[in-house]
């Protein structure tokens, strides 16, 4: 059984660049990096609008030995598999992964059965134009698509599903965040995927603490990415009624407002983070820099079985106190807040209600640290890149800046603002999701 | 640190060989098959076009007429998961407990392995066809053509249900949970990763009582469509219930099958507390990544060793150890058994490197050549098999085993079920999964002795 738990490293991509430094460096500057996105023409969705990973080769982030594996490899998987790769070199350890043709005789920091892996992923899409050009060559007569020329008896050798890679499944299976993150670093501990929308991150930060805390492992990649920015992405959040409707407007940023009852909705990011959580002992022996302490973890369940928005906040309240009751604290010890702050507007309401039931007349005066306006709504990604924020807060004993182009609903810090330094010992990280799964976990500052 | 016991109170099911515990059972001892031509949709030319398919369901007759209402919108796998939890949850004797105050609902939560629910491949499939512009191949995607499409075929309810954590939400607002919550999908070894993690859960002291499982069925056109390229089903179109063979030499894949597996889980305290009787009890969890390749198990069977190895090791068990009465320490294993040529045989491998010169002697059987696969289903079915093979001193059979495998040479309990109550009955068991991408679970179950 281990103590405790640390954060050793972080790995992120969003939309304000890729790795550690340039999301923190972007927050504390105020950069914002949602518009019009080049992946795909959105031009005929409703929300028109996305903060869009800045480009990179994701071959250029894995061992050459797997390079061929990137072709199996969804923009999901490229996502965390980048994110996996800065958090192992931020920590500063060498897996088989950072080890392939460096150095010899050097080993990996940590042997493959203490290595558990635990990253939130949402469904991922089909590629919708490999989708649309197999399925065209089976089209029936009328605008439909016919399933005995899909099956491939009916349009001959070669067509219909056929069209298809062999392997085309396994690009699109939730779990291959996981699966190529632990192949290419060896992580041979508990792994796990986690599917539940922007809770998942968190959720996964929590399983990896635990796993950690029971001595199934000592070192743990956790976090979570997901892109939506694509046709069938877009398209469900819109269904659902999560993303903002767009017209002219070309600043995402503006148009995405926390706890504004006049925030038309979300804009999708896309991105992530992957943490290295090791226990507090090995991270020691090792000499390893801290971010963060993880003090405390909590679940709770919203009803909200019906999808749109869970009104209710009776569950989003008990995952914040089982986590602060976890990290044996009391509301009056948390100095700032990093919670989901979707510009959802029912989502954000539940999640007020929420911190005003833990934290009551002090909630004004706590700082909330609000994302979205910079990187839009990451989805599974979304919590995990809460909780690296979080982390270099109280890394840098410093809160970013904080976008905002309307005003927050009263009671609440969470308006526009530069960045300052603060004193921080412990921060709330906290989220709700669409399905209605709520997490939180306590962090606290290195050493205290 | 003393740790907190886990018992199973109340399990619950919807398969392919029916709707309630005992009668399923009962049809398992006898070696019947669920397996059948698809009926969901016109799969005639598939190369596989059979499956084994949840036959005559009706939602409102498990869960009630106000239930089925309020969840009307709930696609396929979530209703089997609803009607599974109904079950399992009467049989928990928890009754309105949750609702009444006497269980607190910030101490129950909800931890599924479900899967995706059932695309609606019809419109997906003429959004896509109005996405493409121009002929075949030689034609070209156009997003704008997708969307205009997509807003005018597609359902929003029917969208939103697909998401993964859907029957979570379902499940948790039926029953009242509020507390600690999560689905996974590790592929198909998620409802046994999930009923360990939700086990782990309790040991914590992070809730008192978790509904856990799994729920999916893949039985729709793009479903099948993934794993027809990956080769993985058996092509057996003409002999669909002799299709599934397990550690036979003929095997030429797994069955596609669909269905829920439910199971209430409590702190040992909790049950007693309130005078209720365990089933059994969870006396180990074990989950590893092979880490080796998104196509491969490890040769070696490594990362399911471990996964066993690290099961017994939390129930206090040496595998290699004969009892008192000379027995292997484990009376029965459920295997992951899918009938692929791969799995087959580094299962077997991998049980023989556990158990070393014990390891003949365990009964080993798989399920899967009745059931077919539920994939994210099957490690919540299989576990409750386990649970019923303790209750009963039955073990299920192996069906369609008369060619073995050379390198299949453990013993299967081939096509009959084994009565084991004149030799001591069954007291421990192991279900294993594995998931593409090597994820590796295994649980063990024990009866439940204070």
């Amino acid at each position: 059984m281990h103590d405790g738990v640390v954060i050793t490293g972080i790995g992120c991509v969003s939309a304000v660049g890729l790795g550690w430094p340039a999301l923190w460096n972007g927050l504390v500057e105020g950069r914002a990096a949602i518009g019009t996105p080049t992946r795909l023409d959105a031009s005929g969705f409703r929300s028109k609008l996305a903060g869009q990973v800045p480009d990179f080769k994701a071959t250029e982030y894995v061992p050459k030995s797997y390079r061929k594996a990137v072709k199996v490899m969804a923009r999901d998987t490229e996502l965390a598999v980048v994110a996996a790769r800065f958090a192992v070199e931020d920590a500063g350890i060498a897996t088989r992964g950072t080890l392939e043709g460096g150095a010899e005789g050097r080993q990996a920091t940590y042997a493959s059965g203490r290595m558990g892996c635990h990253i939130g992923a949402g469904l991922i899409a089909a590629d919708s134009p490999e989708m649309a050009e197999a399925m065209s060559t089976a089209r029936d007569e009328g605008d439909g698509l016919s399933l005995a020329a899909w099956g491939g008896g009916g349009a001959g050798a070669g067509t219909g599903m056929e069209q298809l890679t062999p392997l085309w499944l396994l690009k699109y299976l939730p779990n291959m965040l996981a699966c190529h993150v632990t192949i290419i670093h060896g992580c041979e501990g508990p792994s796990n995927t986690i599917t539940c929308a922007e809770a998942s991150g968190l959720l996964c930060v929590g399983e990896s603490t635990r796993v950690i805390q029971r001595g199934d492992a000592d070192l743990c990649f956790s976090g979570g990415c997901e892109s939506k920015l694509n046709p069938m992405g877009m398209l469900r959040l819109d269904l659902a009624g999560w993303t903002a409707p767009t017209g002219d407007e070309s600043d995402g940023s503006a148009v995405i407002r926390p706890y504004d009852p006049a925030s038309k909705g979300a804009l999708i990011g896309e991105g992530g983070a992957i943490l290295i959580l090791e226990s507090t002992d090995s991270a020691r022996k090792r000499g390893a820099k801290v971010y963060a302490s993880v003090a405390g973890y909590g679940g709770g369940m919203s009803d909200a079985f019906y999808t749109r928005a869970p009104d209710a906040v009776e569950g989003y309240e008990s995952a914040v106190r089982n986590a602060l009751d976890d990290a044996k604290m009391t509301p009056e010890q948390i100095d700032a807040i990093v919670p989901m702050a979707s510009g959802i507007p029912a989502l954000d309401r539940a999640e007020a209600a929420a911190l005003r039931a833990v934290f009551g007349e002090r909630l004004p005066t706590i700082p909330l640290v609000t994302l979205a306006p910079n990187v839009g709504l990451c989805s599974a990604g979304a919590a995990a890149l809460q909780v690296a924020v979080a982390a270099g807060c109280l890394h840098q004993q410093r809160l970013p800046a904080r976008l905002h182009a309307g005003s927050p609903e009263k009671g609440l810090d969470a308006g526009r603002v530069s960045a300052r330094s603060a004193n921080l010992q412990s921060i709330l990280v906290c989220t709700g999701s669409m399905g209605g799964t709520n997490a939180a976990v306590v962090l606290r500052r290195a050493g205290a | 640190m003393s740790q907190r016991r886990v018992v199973i109170t109340g399990v619950g099911w919807i398969t392919p060989l029916g709707h309630d515990v005992d009668s399923v059972w009962a049809r398992l001892l006898a070696g019947e098959s669920g397996m059948g031509p698809v009926t969901r949709f016109e799969a005639a030319t598939f190369k596989t076009n059979f499956a084994a398919e949840v036959k005559g369901f009706r939602f409102e007759d498990h869960v009630g007429a106000d239930v089925a209402k309020e969840h009307a919108s709930a696609g396929l796998s979530t209703r089997f998961a609803l009607a599974a939890a109904t079950q399992a949850w009467r049989q928990s004797g928890l009754g309105e407990m949750a609702r009444d105050g006497r269980l607190k609902r910030r101490r129950l939560g909800v931890y599924l392995g479900a899967g995706e629910g059932s695309l609606d491949f019809e419109n997906y499939g003429r959004t896509n066809l109005a996405g493409w512009v121009g002929d075949g191949t030689s034609g070209r995607f156009d997003a704008r053509a997708w969307a205009a499409a997509a807003y005018r075929y597609m359902d929003p309810v029917r969208e939103v249900e697909q998401e993964p954590n859907m029957t979570v939400s379902h499940v948790a607002g039926a029953f009242g949970c509020r507390g600690p919550s999560s689905n996974c999908m590790t592929a198909c070894a998620a409802s046994t990763q999930a009923v360990g993690e939700a086990t782990e859960i309790l040991r914590y002291g992070d809730a008192d009582v978790m509904l856990a499982g799994g729920a999916h069925s893949m039985i729709h056109p793009l479903g099948m469509t993934g794993f027809i390229r990956l080769t993985a089903m058996s092509r057996r179109c003409d002999d669909p219930t002799h299709a599934s063979r397990p550690f036979n030499r003929t095997r030429d894949g797994f069955v596609m099958g669909e269905g829920a597996g439910m199971l209430v889980l409590e702190t040992l305290e909790h049950a007693l507390s309130r005078g209720a009787t365990p089933l059994c009890e969870i006396a180990g969890y074990g989950s590893t990544a092979d880490a080796f390749r998104i196509t491969d198990i490890q040769p070696d069977g490594r990362g399911a060793q471990g996964a066993m190895s690290a099961a017994c090791r939390q129930a206090g068990i040496d595998p290699h150890k004969a009892g008192a009465d000379g027995r292997p320490p484990v009376h029965y294993i459920s295997a992951h058994g899918t009938g692929t040529q791969e799995n087959d045989a580094i299962e077997t491998a991998a049980v023989k490197g556990v158990f070393g010169e014990l390891a003949p002697r365990v009964p080993f059987s798989s399920v899967k050549s009745m059931f077919g696969h539920l994939i994210q289903a099957a490690g919540a079915v299989e576990l409750i098999t386990c649970v019923k093979a303790i209750q009963t001193g039955l073990v299920p059979p192996t069906v369609n085993l008369n060619d073995p495998d050379p390198e299949c040479d453990l013993d299967y309990v081939p096509n009959a079920a084994r009565d084991l109550r004149d030799s001591g009955g069954v007291h421990v068991c192991l279900s294993n999964s594995f998931g593409f991408g090597g994820q590796n679970d295994t649980l063990c179950v024990r009866r439940f002795a204070e």
